[in-house]
């Protein structure tokens, strides 16, 4: 197994205030990791510390280490970055626009015209999404009349379109009915052979059910990292025990 | 809902449907009385012709020609700079002094009466850069004129977009230039258009600003080096000095009919843009 991120006494502080702290974990090549924890845990602050997007927002500093493949994300070039490591936020954001000139935005932007090349993207990032068949006769049609769990499956399409190697789920289902959150996590099981998958939710269950590994965040802390079944049969700690069970959070 | 409640908002109604209606009334009866006394005027000749003995005579055909090149070299000025401002303002910046210095100048620029503008305009294009009276002179004074509305139209466009549309452009890889272009402008585009339609109404419209600028000569300009008369000069003039007041209002008219037909238009544009990011 390759570690494909590393983070090291990670820290991260907003206007003086730590939201994250003592950070220390690995994220292995081609598993699913879920982080659970209750809101203000620092989950989506972990996230957008990887693919920087905390930085265009004032007052955050960052300490600590965090590697991707084994060099600091700072070092990194910001758009290359996050080309490499794709985002999925909580709420299905299609750009106005088509639902191919959705997909095709990131591969455009790495400067890819030709139509051709361009619609093949189009094609096997749906189908990667399990989109494909709903949409393929609607290609040209509005992005946001598509309903929310096909939204989001087109903003993971999206992001695959520009060949990620980690991507970064930011409580993707929070808003979705159990039927698209069951297609979801179905596109996450066939994707996970080529992907690295960071998955935060809200959802124990959801965790339980598609992640290998599973950490567990809590005040901007760490609480306890392991295999998932572990985590949801024998936890080491007992903040753990009582999250996972349903008697906080 | 008791008896009172009920007589109150009857009251209210009543009195806004009044103060709507007597709106209406006023604007209705500005058109429907200068259509009446102008509609006649326009013949083909009016439009097309020479104008003859200072417009007592004849048609205003180098008004028309004089009143679209300078509103759209305003509106071809302006709106780089003022897109260009707002951008900078909303995207490249932190709120700091030097912002809120910029947005007080607009602020102040919006407030400025056009004849100081005109003043401005002569004093800088006409003598200091010696374009003498001309379309150039007139054009550029009208698009510091409109500056204001076009960076602030557009600014409010712009805030008006989603922070999360930015966000995923980022997150794809998309650097802050290439999300201006593809996410922040492209959306922000029908809120812009009302700025820059706005403007290249009041263009159309100014007359104190281009006086000093573009001069009043009624000769047909070949560049836009030539001096010339727009349609709303030549109204001034022509009822001022009382040489005809019937052509006067046949400019009116004119003019009237292009400021509808620029605000039709851009609603048509408006609907068409919004109904493609939809």
């Amino acid at each position: 197994m390759v570690e494909k991120i590393v983070a090291r006494d990670l820290k991260v502080m907003v206007y003086k205030k730590p939201v994250l702290q003592n950070i220390n974990l690995t994220v292995m090549a081609q598993e699913i990791l879920a982080i659970i924890g209750p809101a203000h845990s620092g989950k989506t602050t972990f996230l957008r510390s990887i693919n920087r997007l905390l930085e265009n927002q004032p007052g955050f500093i960052r300490s600590g280490e965090l590697l991707l493949d084994n060099r600091d994300v700072k070092q990194w070039d910001v758009d290359l970055l996050r080309r490499r490591v794709g985002m999925i936020f909580a709420t299905p954001i299609p750009l106005p626009g088509t639902i191919f000139d959705n997909v095709a935005y990131g591969p455009r932007l790495k400067g890819i015209r030709n139509m051709h090349s361009l619609a093949e993207i189009v094609e096997k990032s749906l189908r990667a999404a399990f989109l494909w068949d709903e949409v393929k006769d609607r290609l040209f049609s509005s992005a946001l009349r598509l309903s929310g769990g096909q939204q989001q499956r087109l903003c993971i399409a999206r992001t695959l379109a520009v060949e990620p190697e980690v991507v970064m789920m930011d409580e993707p289902c929070s808003g979705l009915d159990p039927i698209s959150t069951a297609q979801i996590e179905q596109a996450l099981q066939e994707l996970k052979a080529n992907y690295t998958f960071i998955l935060v939710t809200n959802n124990v269950k959801q965790a339980a059910r598609v992640s290998d590994r599973t950490a567990f965040f809590l005040n901007g802390e760490l609480v306890e990292i392991g295999p998932t079944a572990q985590i949801f049969t024998a936890p080491k700690d007992k903040r753990t025990d009582d999250y996972v069970s349903g008697r906080i959070g | 809902m008791t008896c009172r409640a009920l007589i109150i908002q009857r009251l209210v109604w009543f009195g806004l449907a009044l103060l709507t209606f007597l709106t209406l009334l006023v604007l209705f009866f500005i058109i429907g009385y200068i259509s009446a006394k102008g509609a006649p005027v326009i013949t083909p000749e009016f439009l097309f012709s020479l104008p003859v003995r200072m417009g007592k005579e004849g048609g205003i055909l180098p008004t028309i020609i004089v009143t679209l090149y300078i509103a759209l070299l305003a509106i071809v000025v302006a709106t780089p700079f003022g897109v260009g401002t707002a951008v900078y303002l909303t995207e490249y910046s932190r709120e700091s002094a030097l912002t809120r210095i910029i947005r007080f100048g607009a602020d102040a620029l919006a407030g400025v009466p056009s004849i100081i503008f005109g003043l401005f305009g002569f004093i800088l294009f006409v003598i200091r850069l010696k374009m003498g009276w001309s379309i150039l002179a007139g054009g550029l004074t009208l698009a510091m004129m409109v500056l204001p509305t076009i960076i602030r139209t557009s600014e409010e466009a712009i805030r008006a977009i989603p922070y999360q549309f930015r966000e995923v452009s980022y997150s794809l890889g998309g650097t802050k230039s290439q999300t201006v272009w593809r996410v922040v402008l492209p959306n922000a585009l029908p809120g812009i258009l009302t700025g820059v339609i706005l403007s290249l109404g009041r263009s159309v419209a100014e007359t104190a600003a281009v006086i000093f600028t573009a001069g009043s000569t009624l000769r047909l300009p070949r560049t836009i080096l030539d001096p010339g008369r727009t349609m709303a000069v030549h109204f001034y003039i022509l009822a001022r000095e009382g040489l005809s007041m019937e052509r006067a209002y046949g400019t009116a008219f004119l003019l009237i009919i292009v400021i509808l037909l620029i605000n039709a238009f851009s609603y048509l544009l408006m609907f068409r843009l919004t109904r493609r990011l939809k």
